[in-house]
């Protein structure tokens, strides 16, 4: 990819967020957000710019971050183009693993991931395996059937734990599975950002074991990859990822999808240049969709799955016709 | 090490896949030697990609070994094997469109080294398999001469002294399987051990020095090519009429298989 390239690419996120942070169903004038940006101007723009906006436009962004770099990892260790978390179920396992958590009361603020990855885990073997009992692990149309049914059961069960749960101690169903970064506060933040930079800071360490897994088993094991360990590895950073995701905004699909060829399209040849690239394509995603989810029907709010889903779903169906054609 | 095991040895292999009826290579006992280029010859499923596959530990090798310069394969980390042994396996497609020169890259993924080192080991091997050329197109842009001359790159690039190539020359019209085997030649004068997969007797017959043809998982025969280019052997492996003669202008032994009408390969 050319500097220019990354250039135009951070460019855009940086735009996005600025854009993000000013604009909303409150309107502040610019130069009071700007003033309340350095600290400065009356208390409720200061408020509304500092603890509301900024949190969430940064979380929107560490959200597509994620989701870039996780489908990305997913799409290459798998060798399939349609692979990213939310179409292969893993997303569905973390919400139950956040779900349950919630129903037992583990709510403290750093607990939740892991409930989320634990579910996230199970998904995403669950997802494998079945596609491997259908003996064709390397068709992506049994990998996104598979994840899709285990997507299905995911959402049932979201449902059924959330029916049992008083609704004061939960955020409610369409909450999880339709995502939204509504509620972001500075901790959620810092948490979110704890969890994602291990995981993603190690995917782009291995860029080129990702980069050797997508050639393929035989050709990866003959360049000297353990090719299964590798791919669990990769299966645990991508499940850590969607799980920190899920648990600070629900269910974001097809971000994972889209970005990963958004970043190849741009030019980016190589995990070591796709991974970034996803990263900062899918952080100006997610930032977009949230703020035209707040906005474009405003007062009310859009959920943001459903936003970034009805990017998604067009970019599903011309993707599933070249993968399949 | 004894000078006998140097190269690559394959010691009573078999091959067994989990729920299959029987195995897929039933003791297979043959050596690819420094300096001279092995070929693997016989039938569709009589074992050979089975025997390049149990060698990257992608096939379950349930009896015998196999040994690169004497050390057991099967317990060398898989990063020092690929910095023995090379292998181009026989179907292969990036799932993603990637670079020449980062494809051949991938060759250096064992070694741990500086980035000067790895550039020059790709030049030195995208030269040495005739590909410099290719180096800024996408893979996804080569045709099928030279797909193959850039998985010979980054074989090469794997800097191993042992090259094993599973059908380099399918889907190659008759220029670019000579290319391919002028290449292996030159390899094997090199100094290093290859052992080419392939169905063309013929070439095997005009550029190999050992030929070792597989018949439903087993050694049928094995030697310099005049001898297991043998008519009633081939006739018997292969079960189709034909005949061996000795090609007037080049001198090799040649097969041509007979017409039969409606007749099927058992």
């Amino acid at each position: 990819m050319t500097p220019a390239r990354w250039a135009a690419l951070s460019a855009a996120l940086v735009v996005a967020m600025v854009v993000a942070t000013l604009v909303g169903t409150v309107a502040v004038p610019v130069g009071d957000a700007m003033a309340a940006l350095g600290g400065r101007g009356s208390p409720l723009a200061a408020q509304i710019v500092r603890d509301l906006r900024l949190p969430r436009v940064l979380l929107a962004a560490l959200v597509g971050a994620g989701l870039g770099t996780a489908g990305s990892a997913l799409q290459g260790a798998l060798r399939n183009p349609l692979a990213e978390p939310y179409l292969l179920g893993v997303s569905g396992g973390a919400a139950v693993g956040g779900v349950l958590a919630f129903a037992l009361g583990l709510t403290a603020i750093g607990v939740l991931p892991l409930a989320a990855f634990a579910g996230a885990l199970g998904a995403v073997t669950l997802v494998v395996g079945l596609a491997r009992v259908a003996g064709r692990r390397t068709d992506p149309r049994v990998l996104v059937m598979a994840g899709v049914v285990v997507g299905a059961g995911a959402n049932a069960a979201v449902m059924v734990a959330l029916a049992n749960v008083p609704p004061d101690r939960a955020r409610g169903a369409l909450w999880w599975m339709m995502g939204s970064a509504a509620d972001a506060t500075w901790p959620q933040v810092g948490w979110l950002a704890a969890y994602l930079a291990p995981a993603m800071g190690w995917l782009w360490r291995e860029a080129r074991t990702l980069d050797v897994l997508a050639l393929g088993d035989e050709p990866a094991a003959a360049l000297g990859a353990d090719v299964d360990a590798a791919g669990r590895r990769v299966f645990m950073a991508g499940s850590l990822i969607a799980a920190a995701t899920v648990a600070a905004a629900g269910l974001v699909g097809f971000v994972g999808l889209v970005v990963p060829h958004l970043a190849r399209a741009a030019g980016a040849r190589g995990y070591r240049a796709q991974g970034p690239a996803a990263a900062l394509a899918g952080a100006t995603l997610v930032v977009l969709a949230d703020l035209l989810a707040r906005t474009a029907w405003a007062p009310t709010e859009l959920p943001l799955g459903a936003v970034t889903a009805l990017v998604g779903v067009p970019f599903f169906l011309s993707r599933l016709r070249q993968a399949t054609a | 090490m004894t000078a006998a095991a140097r190269g690559l040895v394959f010691a009573d292999v078999v091959v067994r896949y989990p729920r299959a009826a029987e195995a897929a290579v039933r003791g297979v006992r043959f050596a690819a030697a420094p300096g001279r280029l092995t070929a693997l010859v016989g039938p569709n499923g009589s074992g050979k990609s089975s025997t390049v596959r149990a060698l990257l530990g992608r096939a379950p090798l349930v009896a015998g070994r196999i040994t690169a310069d004497g050390d057991d394969v099967a317990g060398l980390a898989p990063r020092e094997r690929a910095r023995r042994v090379a292998v181009v396996p026989q179907r292969e497609s990036p799932a993603f469109p990637i670079a020449v020169r980062e494809f051949v890259a991938l060759g250096r993924f064992a070694w741990d080294e500086r980035a000067e080192a790895t550039r020059i080991a790709i030049e030195a091997a995208l030269a040495r398999a005739d590909a410099a050329a290719l180096a800024d197109r996408d893979t996804e842009s080569l045709s099928g001469g030279e797909w193959q001359r850039v998985r010979v790159a980054r074989a090469l690039a794997q800097g191993a002294p042992t090259v094993v190539l599973d059908e380099p020359t399918a889907f190659l019209d008759v220029a670019h399987e000579m290319a391919v085997f002028e290449l292996l030649r030159a390899l094997a004068d090199d100094g290093r051990t290859v052992l080419v997969v392939s169905h063309q007797l013929n070439l095997v017959a005009r550029f190999a020095d050992h030929v070792v043809l597989l018949h439903r998982g087993e050694v049928a025969a094995q030697g310099p090519p005049a001898a297991v280019m043998d008519g009633p052997t081939l006739e018997r492996v292969y079960d189709w009429p034909l005949v061996v003669s000795r090609d007037p202008a080049v001198g090799a032994p040649t097969l041509v298989p007979l017409r039969v009408p409606g007749r099927r390969p058992g």
